[in-house]
C-alpha cells in the first residue's frame, strides 16, 4: 500500500467555511514522497487553514485527505501525529517553558521520551541548526526577538526528525542572511533526510530555493500547480501577477 | 413582530442554557476521566498544586482571619440584645466551618485561580499553543485540564480546612483581646461544640468548590474566542460562572448535609 509511488499527502475536494465565509472550495493537491511543495497565495486565502486540515486541527466540511495512502481519520491519532512536525505561523511556543524544553517537548514525554540530559543535547543541536547559540536554551520565549522565536519554532518542528514537515512562513521576519540559512536547512531536510515538506511562504526567493513543486491557492482552489522550473513560463495570469507582485491583474488588490 | 415572539425568545434561551449545561457536563466527564488514564503529567500536576494551593494561602488566610474577627464582634453585639453574648465561640465556629470558610475560600479561589487558569489557557488557544500541543501528540485535556482539575479537587479542601482554623483563631483573638473571653475556655467551647459532620461538610464543600473553580477556568479558556477580546471574555465568563456555581452548590450541599 505504501510504495514510493503513493503520494505522501493527497487532498481531494477539501472545502471549509467559517460561518458564511467560504475559505476553501475544493482543494485538490498531491505531494509526492520526499519532495518539497511550496504553497503560495494571497493573504487570507486559506493557506494556513489547508495545513491545519491535514493535521486535523481544523475539520473540513467536505473532501478527503490521505496521508501515505490512508485516510487521515483511520488508525491511531497519536501514531499519525508522530509523523508530523509543524512550524506555526506565529511560532506558538509554550511561554511557560524555557526554549530547550520547547524544542525537546516531544522528547520529554510520550512515546519518544528520552532521558532529560539527552533531550537537552538534541535540543541544543537543533537550535544550532537554525542558527541559535546554546545560551538561548535556558531563556524563555518571551525574552527572544520575533525572528528568534520563529527559529525556535522551526527547531521544535524538526526536533524529533519527522517524516512530514509543515512550515508556515518560516522566513517571515528574518533578515536575508538568516532567511538563506533557513532555506538551506529546509532543502537539506528534504534531500538528505528524505522528509516530505509543505511550506507556505510569500518570499519568492524562498520559493525558488525550497520548492520542487509549487501550488498557488486563490479563491479557495488551487489555481496552478507544477514544478518550480515551469513556474516562470506558465501562462496562468493569476500566477504571473502573483510571482511578479504586480498591483494590476486578475487578482483584486482589495480582498 | 408576532405575539409569540417573546415565547420563542424564552424558548431559545432555555434551550441554549441546557445545551451549555450539557457541554460543561461532557467537558467535566472527559476531564475527570483523564485524571485516571495514563499518561500522567506529574510535573504539571505539581505545578498546579503549587499555584492553586500553596500560593493561595496568604489571601485565604487573610480573608478568614478578618472574617472570623468581624463575626465575633457581630455575634457579641447581636447576642447582647437577648443576653446571649456567651455563645460567641460556638456561633463563630459553626459560621466559619459550615458556611463562611468554604464559601469565602471558594470565592477567593474563583477570583484568583479560575481567572488565571482561564486567561492562561485562552491565551494559549489564541496564540495556537493548544494546536501546537496537539501536533506534538499531547492531549490538551490531559496536559492542561486534568492536572488543574486534580489540584483543585485535592488542595481546595485543605485550604478550606486552613481557612476554618484561621477564621476561628480570628474570632478567638478578637473575643479574648477585646471582649473579655477566657482564652482556654473559648477554645474548649469551640472544640466541644463542633461535630464531625460540621467538619466533613466543610471539606466536601471545599472539594466541590475547588472542582468547580478549576473546571470553569479550563472550560472557558479552552472555548475562548479569537484575539485579546476572546481572552477577556473567557476570563470574565469563567469567574462569573465559577462564583455563581459555587454559591449554588453551597446552597445545595448545605441542604443535603443539614436539612435532614
Ligand atoms: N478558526 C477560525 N475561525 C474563523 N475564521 C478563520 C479561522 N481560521 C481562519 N479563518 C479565516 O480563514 C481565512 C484564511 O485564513 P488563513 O489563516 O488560512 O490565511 P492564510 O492564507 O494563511 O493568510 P496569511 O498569508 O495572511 O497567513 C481568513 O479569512 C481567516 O479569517
Ligand atoms: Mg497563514
Amino acid at each position: 500500500m505504501t510504495n514510493d509511488a503513493t503520494p505522501m499527502i493527497a487532498l481531494e475536494g477539501v472545502s471549509k467555511s467559517f460561518g458564511r465565509k467560504h475559505v476553501l472550495r475544493g482543494v485538490d493537491l498531491i505531494v509526492p514522497k520526499g519532495t518539497s511543495m511550496v504553497i503560495i497565495g494571497g493573504s487570507g486565502t486559506g493557506k494556513s487553514v489547508t495545513l491545519k486540515c491535514v493535521l486535523g486541527l481544523v475539520e473540513p466540511d467536505a473532501g478527503t485527505i490521505r496521508v501515505d495512502g490512508r485516510d487521515m481519520h483511520e488508525g491511531d491519532r497519536d501514531a499519525f501525529l508522530a509523523r508530523f512536525g509543524m512550524l506555526f505561523q506565529g511560532g506558538a511556543l509554550f511561554d511557560s517553558l524555557p526554549v530547550w524544553q520547547n524544542v525537546a517537548f516531544r522528547l520529554l514525554r510520550g512515546a519518544l521520551k528520552r532521558p532529560r540530559r539527552e533531550a537537552r543535547e538534541i535540543a541544543i543541536e537543533k537550535l544550532r541548526r537554525v542558527g541559535l547559540t546554546p545560551d538561548v536554551a535556558d531563556a524563555f520565549p518571551a525574552e527572544l526577538s520575533g525572528g528568534m522565536q520563529k527559529r525556535v519554532g522551526l527547531a521544535r518542528a524538526i526536533a524529533a526528525d519527522p517524516e512530514i514537515i509543515f512550515f508556515d512562513e518560516p522566513t517571515t521576519g528574518l533578515d536575508p542572511i538568516m532567511a538563506g540559512v533557513i532555506n538551506d536547512l529546509i532543502r537539506e531536510i528534504v534531500t538528505e533526510m528524505g522528509a516530505t515538506a509543505m511550506t507556505i511562504t510569500h518570499d519568492m526567493s524562498s520559493v525558488r530555493a525550497i520548492a520542487d513543486h509549487v501550488a498557488m491557492l486563490h479563491d479557495g482552489v488551487i489555481k496552478w500547480t507544477g514544478p518550480v522550473s515551469e513556474m516562470d513560463s506558465a501562462a496562468d495570469p493569476f500566477l504571473q501577477q502573483f510571482i511578479h507582485g504586480r498591483a494590476e491583474g486578475p487578482i483584486a488588490a482589495v480582498r | 413582530m408576532s405575539l409569540t415572539a417573546p415565547l420563542g425568545l424564552i424558548g431559545r434561551s432555555v434551550l441554549r442554557a441546557f445545551a451549555g449545561v450539557g457541554r460543561v457536563a461532557i467537558f467535566a466527564a472527559r476531564a475527570a476521566s483523564h485524571i485516571f488514564r495514563a499518561p500522567f503529567y506529574g510535573r504539571e500536576a505539581l505545578n498546579a498544586l503549587l499555584q492553586i494551593g500553596w500560593l493561595s494561602l496568604p489571601v485565604v488566610g487573610m480573608t478568614a482571619l478578618f472574617t472570623g474577627g468581624a463575626l465575633a464582634l457581630q455575634i457579641y453585639s447581636g447576642g447582647a440584645r437577648f443576653s446571649a453574648e456567651a455563645v460567641v465561640p460556638q456561633i463563630v465556629a459553626i459560621g466559619m466551618v459550615r458556611e463562611l470558610g468554604p464559601v469565602l475560600v471558594g470565592l477567593m479561589i474563583a477570583a484568583r485561580v479560575t481567572s488565571s487558569i482561564a486567561a492562561e489557557i485562552a491565551t494559549m488557544k489564541v496564540t495556537e499553543q493548544i494546536d501546537a500541543l496537539v501536533t506534538l501528540s499531547t492531549n490538551p485535556m490531559k496536559y492542561l485540564v486534568a492536572p488543574r482539575l486534580l489540584a483543585g479537587l485535592v488542595v481546595v479542601p485543605l485550604l478550606v480546612g486552613v481557612g476554618d482554623v484561621i477564621g476561628i483563631f480570628g474570632g478567638w483573638f478578637v473575643a479574648t483581646s477585646s471582649l473579655g473571653f477566657n482564652p482556654a475556655a473559648y477554645l474548649k467551647n469551640t472544640l466541644d461544640f463542633l461535630e464531625p459532620l460540621d467538619v466533613i461538610s466543610s471539606l466536601v464543600k471545599g472539594c466541590a468548590f475547588g472542582g468547580i473553580a478549576a473546571l470553569m477556568g479550563c472550560y472557558h479558556g479552552m472555548h475562548s474566542g479569537r484575539g485579546a477580546q476572546g481572552v477577556g471574555r473567557a476570563t470574565k465568563g469563567s469567574v462569573e460562572a465559577a462564583a455563581v456555581l459555587i454559591l449554588a452548590a453551597n446552597f445545595l450541599l448545605t441542604g443535603v448535609f443539614f436539612s435532614i
